[in-house]
């Protein structure tokens, strides 16, 4: 992948070029890679950070796996990624591996008396084999510690390429089945970064990494601001405003191929793009009218249809999962709210937020029963989430400026942009507020993720 | 003594409504010295009557010509609105700045003029771009009233993305609530 620096007021498009899925890398290119991280801060990884405890969390034990044929690899340690996952998560307790008593390799060395006292509840093992070039076998079980039954066993191929991929999907497949809910492990975020280049000008740059930090790669790099990246829901685009021209336009950037098309480049204001669950449209707040207000494109042939048309401010739209009605923000009532608009012709937006004088950015759960929102009071700024069905309100977060919530694809967690100690970074929290993590790019300042549907 | 009371009622009376009366003048109200529509004479200094002193619009020089915005000295180097918090509205004295530079453009149809819109930190960034826009449209509207044609006019709205100051504080969030007029 290249990484090209821009000159004077012209972006560049850095392709991510077809996601490199199955082609092995050789020394030379991993090297160059090496070059390139040591030599572009913007490709600093994103450190994951715990700064709230794990009440109620699961013990589990996952064994380092055995590795075979070939050496471990340090970027890609299975096991390692399995138990940063389900640590990050908030719902399981890993045991560090320096209290393990022992390290079992196969079924037959696990000793399940020993594991019953430790405490531990649920036990994985597994092993990565090299059995040919860049080939790799990786099988891991999980067992239940009280009955010393397996309950789940997988097997799968890979290359170096793809391990952390495969090491997710096990992730995914152990939080699944010990919670009854699907993983989101295996997905991607994509946020807008800006850092400050020697000679004082910001540089904005469009990032998209693993949802654990890794592999970050940028997809556009620009000395005006980016804002508002929306993935779509077949996970091959994302929707961004970009001001590279001057002004405000919206484009659709296809992350494989790195085509993207201008879809938005009216007189006044072009932002806030949201793809619609079914793919057929997309959500966009216009000024050319003359006010801003909420219109919608149609995907198939770029055709415009106006869906508010009220003096005060209308944007930040959000779509329930049914494609049928959208949430968004409007200051018609004097201050910001929240409100739900049917697509029906005809229909009124019905106010869905009453506490407090500013509920604005909405991002509607997978299940469409409750809306994680910005909620401002005083000069403090939280994210606070709503349930349609009681319309009670709860915070969880605690500001002063924490904004862009993004809910993952399973519902379980909140990514949003907030500020430690002056910088910008990302964070997330679980939906019972009980659980919160900070995501914290080494170099620069981080801000409005926007999460990837499940691979 | 009834007679002398209402004379004095009415000396008084009449003298507040003169006070109040401006100068129907076609160049900016306010406190510019000798009017003149020509574009090419320079129109006064500003405080000449008593007002607008204290004023960021003290002492500057009042001209039209094509280059008066190279000037330094002249009112229409000042090129920054600041607004209130969640706030378009203009302030008196901002709204005597934008009149000249109104006139400007009025007098001047081959300038234009760019209106960048921006907002503090605080709040949505998307509702951020937006409100930013409503504060470039009231600017742009003081300045159409004033002659300026619309063609002269492009409004860009930054919302929070372009800060003028770095700060998370009211100190930095007061210079970032603005509009920048920046003539092309």
């Amino acid at each position: 992948m290249k990484y090209v620096l821009p000159s004077g007021r012209k972006p560049e498009t850095v392709s991510a070029g077809p996601i490199p899925l199955m082609k092995p890398i050789t020394t030379r290119v991993l090297l160059l890679l090496l070059l390139a991280v040591i030599t572009q801060p913007a490709l600093a990884v994103l450190k994951i950070e715990i700064t709230e405890g794990v009440e109620g969390a699961m013990p589990i034990a996952v064994v380092p796996f055995e590795w075979s044929g070939g050496p471990r690899l340090a970027d890609a340690d299975v096991s390692a990624i399995v138990t940063s996952d389900l640590l990050r998560s908030g719902k399981f307790a890993p045991l560090p591996e320096k209290d393990m008593l022992a390290k079992p390799r196969t079924p037959a060395e696990i000793d399940f008396t020993t594991w019953r006292i430790a405490g531990v509840d649920n036990l994985v093992i597994g092993n990565v084999s090299l059995v040919g070039a860049d080939q790799y076998e990786v099988r891991f079980r999980l067992f239940d510690i009280y009955s010393g039954k397996q309950a789940l066993g997988y097997s799968y191929k890979a290359n170096s390429t793809t391990l952390r991929a495969i090491a997710h999907q096990i992730a995914d497949h152990i939080y699944e089945h010990l919670t009854g809910i699907p993983g989101a492990f295996n997905t991607r975020i994509a946020y807008i970064t800006s850092q400050q280049e020697q000679g004082g000008a910001p540089q904005y740059r469009l990032q998209v990494a693993d949802t654990d930090g890794y592999n970050p790669q940028t997809l556009l790099t620009s000395p005006e601001p980016i804002m508002s990246p929306a993935w779509s829901r077949d996970g091959a685009r994302i929707a961004y405003v970009s001001f590279e021209d001057g002004k405000p336009a919206i484009f659709l950037h296809d992350i494989h191929t790195g085509k993207r098309e201008n879809i938005a480049t009216f007189a006044g204001i072009n932002g806030s793009p949201a793809w619609s669950p079914d793919g057929k449209t997309i959500a966009m707040t216009l000024s050319k009218d003359g006010n801003p207000d909420i219109y919608l494109m149609s995907l198939a042939d770029r055709k415009l249809r106006r869906l508010t048309s009220h003096w005060a401010i209308d944007t930040e739209a959000a779509w329930m999962p049914d494609s049928r009605s959208i949430v968004f923000t409007s200051s018609r009532s004097g201050k910001p709210q929240l409100y739900q608009l049917s697509l029906d012709a005809g229909a009124r937006p019905q106010r869905l937020t009453f506490e407090g004088n500013y509920n604005a950015n909405a991002s509607v759960s997978p299940d469409g029963r409750s809306i994680a929102f910005v909620h401002g009071s005083g000069n403090s700024y939280k994210i606070a989430l709503l349930s349609i069905e009681t319309r009670s309100m709860q915070t969880l977060t605690d500001g002063p400026l924490d904004e862009s919530p993004a809910f993952a694809p399973n519902g379980s967690m909140i990514l949003y942009a907030s500020q430690d100690r002056g910088t910008a970074v990302l964070a997330a929290v679980s939906v019972d507020g009980r659980n919160r993590q900070r995501l914290a790019l080494s170099d620069g300042e981080v801000r409005e993720p926007s999460w990837s549907p499940k691979r | 003594m009834k007679k002398l009371l209402i004379f004095l009622l009415l000396a008084v009376l009449v003298s507040a409504c003169e006070s109040q009366v401006r100068p129907d003048d076609d160049t900016a109200a306010g406190g510019a010295g000798a009017g003149s529509d020509n574009a090419g004479a320079t129109v006064g200094t500003i405080g000449g009557d008593g007002s607008l002193i204290g004023t960021a619009l003290e002492g500057k020089t009042v001209s039209y010509e094509k280059n008066a915005i190279n000037d330094a000295g002249n009112v229409l180097s000042i090129r920054t609105i600041y607004f209130d918090l969640d706030s378009s509205n203009i302030s008196d004295v901002d709204t005597e700045v934008l009149k000249h530079h109104g006139k400007y453009l009025s007098l001047n149809p081959d300038a234009s003029l760019r209106l960048e819109g921006h907002t503090d930190e605080r709040g949505t960034r998307e509702y951020n771009v937006a409100l930013a826009d409503r504060r470039a449209e009231s600017v742009k509207r003081v300045l159409l009233f004033q002659g300026a044609a619309s063609d002269q006019i492009t409004i860009i709205s930054y919302g929070e993305e372009k800060p003028a100051a770095l700060g998370h504080d009211e100190a930095a969030w007061k210079l970032n609530r603005r509009v920048e007029l920046v003539y092309e």
